[in-house]
């Protein structure tokens, strides 16, 4: 044989003859050795003086890595990054934290640990070892139970591995590195390799594509599609007057939403609605801007009537009229909120807050017009 | 492995005297304080009394149990053990003793045999089928009757097979397992039903039940653990006990408490999540006036001291941790109960000699029970066909 020595390997008949026989080796002080056995048995750590495992630190850490990572992701997506109430709780509701915590430690914990016991423990990338492939291997994985003395180890010497295995009651042979195993090397570039990857992407994506943007789309798979529920806009057959989009109940209230109080009584609501602002600078500015986007087009940029309708609708008075100059705000108010005339209401176009702001600039213009001697000091 | 083969000694007998002069001490001394607190404070020692009941009921029952889950689950490893959990099984008769005083002063502790309050109240009117005293109480000496009657048969069997060695009573043992273990798991629910949540009557708790039965099964097997150590240390069972068998108590241990921990959070999130009046009132009692100081030392140690005091392998098989770890558990369920029970009398935390005295008393007869039972029977089923099997248990 001109290929260099593996291992010294002996087979036994029973599980008690080969916890025997790793107790005969350890103590014989070899330390690169295996066991090999159709199924675990008991006390063969023992018998080998195998160190504790180090995987257990692997698996904590993942574990509390996964734990923290979880909790911290959780607290920052409710609390911090899109806070929401659910259920009348505070956004930082750690209860409801916990089992996917518990669950993403678990996970991570599990697959750290297998990929750190695959890429550590068995030295991933090498797929292959020298026993592969032999008579040796055959046997202990069906019905013996082999131990294998590594010819590696700091006090091997063939002749007295030998002696010792055939003293346990071993039948003793002798592993060699193949010429396979010697000439393998992992060809990572060979195009047959690559054309498989490519091959198995092509399918992959086509079955993916084909599956979710085609299939998915036919009957019978379009049932998220296609529910039984009235779509917006559209007729259902369900109430008698076709009509999908419901009003709601009468007397609804939107959520933090007073109505108007004052429907259909201008009188009241020139009596009691007081401007809640203040003519500020700020407001002055906002009333401008939404006076001119929704009040100039028929009242004119300076309220003064002279649109730009250029007849198409009637033109509205000038504002500056003395009737218009003596109403109390809640008028100006309440004319916008319900509208007048052929002008129609602007309630749903512009807020509250902002129709009080287009009173205040309407204030101004009128003041404008009619200075007194006092203002210009 | 063929070195201690046919070289089981025959087991020592009479426990260590330090051990049985401290049951005596603990016992006389509950004892006394029993009697004292009676006398200063009926009710108070009656609430007292309900937390004794349900850890000693808790105790035999959860031994019986363990007797049952040996046999049907065919496990080898604690067959040297068992007689532990054959003599703790003993204390079934004294639990059913201390039903005595409750059942005289029932008024005093269930809100449901008010009869003024129940005719106000629609909810317990409803439940009155269910939760009335002659039911209650029919329900209680069946599940007696049940329990003692298992008990009797598991122990029959597994002494008589001491003297003639025959496997057929393991046969006959297995059987009888395989019909306690529903047994136990519904009349063990009902119990806990019965006599600690029946004292919120309104309370709805889908899960309490297997709470109460993990916590028992949890504190039973914190006291074999205890047992076993502390006497195998000593020499008592035999002399092959390895660091493995420690090994399987300290990994029973943690599954359990992680289990416990498992329900008990379930309980408390799903009550909390749905936030429903008629369950989260049992919560929140526990959780204002001081007594959420308790239920935070309940989880500290009910779950993650000894969580993590035996979290890795080697601390699994050390002695003297898995006896610390089992003294923290067994203190736990005594507090586990009291969170149960207390709550509904008082509203803010009472601590005093009242709510010693009956844990001392029970872990006193423990002591003594095990101790009397130990010097008239083998400590080890010596004529059990497993038992060499469990001796030469490896992992």
């Amino acid at each position: 044989m001109a290929n260099p020595l593996y291992s010294i390997v002996a087979t036994f008949k029973s599980p008690d003859a080969i916890v025997e026989a790793a107790k005969k080796v350890s103590a014989a002080g070899y330390t690169k050795f295996d066991v090999h056995t159709p199924y675990p048995v008991h006390g063969m750590d023992k018998a080998m003086r195998l160190p504790e495992t180090k995987l257990g630190f692997v698996t904590l850490a993942a574990g509390i890595l996964g734990s923290i990572g979880m909790i911290s992701f959780a607290s920052w997506v409710a609390a911090v990054d899109y806070p929401q109430v659910i259920g009348g709780k505070p956004y930082w509701s750690w209860p409801a934290f916990v089992p996917v915590t518990y669950e993403i430690g678990v996970l991570l914990a599990v697959l750290l640990t297998v990929s750190a016991m695959i890429v550590f423990f068995f030295k991933f990338p090498n797929i292959s070892h020298p026993l592969h492939d032999t008579p040796y291997m055959k046997k202990v994985s069906s019905d013996t139970f082999g131990i294998s003395v590594q010819a590696e180890d700091p006090n091997f010497d063939e002749q007295k591995v030998r002696e010792l295995l055939q003293s346990a009651g071993g039948s003793v042979d002798a592993v060699y590195y193949s010429d396979e195993f010697i000439n393998f090397k992992p060809k990572l570039f060979d195009p047959k390799f690559i054309a498989l990857l490519v091959g198995v992407a092509l399918v992959a994506s086509a079955g993916g594509y084909i599956t979710w943007n085609k299939i998915l789309y036919l009957p019978p798979y379009d049932w998220m599609m296609e529910q039984f529920k009235v779509k917006p806009q559209s007729e259902s057959d369900f109430y008698s007057d076709k009509f999908g989009m419901r009003m709601p109940v009468e007397g609804t209230v939107a959520r933090g939403f007073i109505p108007y109080p004052y429907k259909g009584k201008p009188e009241e609501a020139a009596k009691y609605l007081v401007n809640p602002l203040l003519p500020t600078k700020e407001v002055l500015a906002l009333g401008k801007k939404k006076f001119l986007t929704f009040c100039s087009p028929c009242h004119g940029n300076f309220a003064e009537g002279n649109s730009r309708l250029r007849g198409q609708f009637p033109n509205p008075p000038s504002l500056h009229s003395d009737k218009v100059r003596n109403w109390p705000d809640g008028s100006i108010f309440h004319v916008i909120t319900e509208g007048q005339n052929v002008m129609p209401s602007y309630q749903y176009q512009i807020s509250r807050e902002e129709r009080w702001a287009i009173v205040h600039y309407i204030r101004t213009l009128q003041r404008a017009l009619n200075a007194k001697e006092s203002d210009v000091q | 492995m063929s070195d201690h083969h046919e070289n089981v000694i025959v087991p020592k007998k009479n426990l260590p005297a330090g051990l049985v002069n401290l049951g005596w001490a603990l016992t006389v001394i509950g004892g006394v304080l029993v009697a004292l607190s009676y006398v200063l404070d009926f009710q108070r020692a009656l609430h007292n009394n309900l937390i004794g009941f349900a850890l000693l009921i808790g105790l035999s029952v959860g031994a019986v149990f363990y007797i049952a889950l040996e046999y049907i689950t065919g496990a080898v490893w604690s067959t040297p053990f068992r007689r532990v959990t054959e003599f703790l099984g003993a204390l079934l008769p004294v639990g059913i003793l201390f039903s005595i005083p409750l059942f005289l002063n029932m008024h005093d502790i269930f809100l449901w045999t008010h009869h003024d309050v129940v005719s106000a109240d629609k909810v317990l009117q409803n439940k009155t089928p269910y939760l009335n005293v002659q039911f209650f109480s029919i329900r209680f000496a069946v599940m007696a009757v049940v329990w003692l009657f298992f008990f009797v048969v598991f122990r029959k069997h597994s002494f008589a097979q001491d003297l003639n060695k025959d496997q057929k009573h393991t046969r006959i043992n297995i059987k009888f397992a395989a019909a306690f273990i529903p047994v136990v798991a519904i009349s063990v629910s009902i119990f806990g039903i019965d006599w600690l949540m029946s004292l919120e009557p309104h309370w709805f708790s889908t899960i309490f039940a297997i709470y109460f039965f993990i916590g028992t099964i949890v504190c039973t097997l914190a006291v074999i653990t205890y047992l076993v150590v502390s006497l195998g240390e000593k020499g008592f069972f035999f002399t092959g006990i390895v660091e493995d068998h420690y090994y399987s108590f300290g990994a029973l241990l943690f599954g359990f408490l992680a289990f416990w921990a498992y329900i008990a959070f379930s309980q408390f999130m799903l009550i909390w999540y749905a936030n429903l009046p008629e369950e989260n009132f049992w919560f929140i009692a526990r959780w204002k006036n001081g007594w959420e100081y308790v239920s935070m030392a309940l989880a500290l140690f009910h779950f993650w001291l000894p969580y993590f005091l035996l979290l890795s392998r080697p601390s699994k098989m050390n002695k003297g941790n898995l006896k610390r770890t089992s003294l923290i558990l067994i203190f736990a369920h005594v507090l586990d109960l009291y969170w149960i029970v207390m709550p509904t009398y008082y509203p803010s935390p009472v601590f005093s000699f009242y709510e010693i005295a009956f844990p001392l008393l029970v872990f006193g007869l423990v002591i003594v029970v095990f101790a009397s039972q130990s010097k008239k029977y083998n400590m080890v089923p010596v004529g059990d066909p497993k038992l060499q099997r469990g001796l030469d248990f490896q992992l």
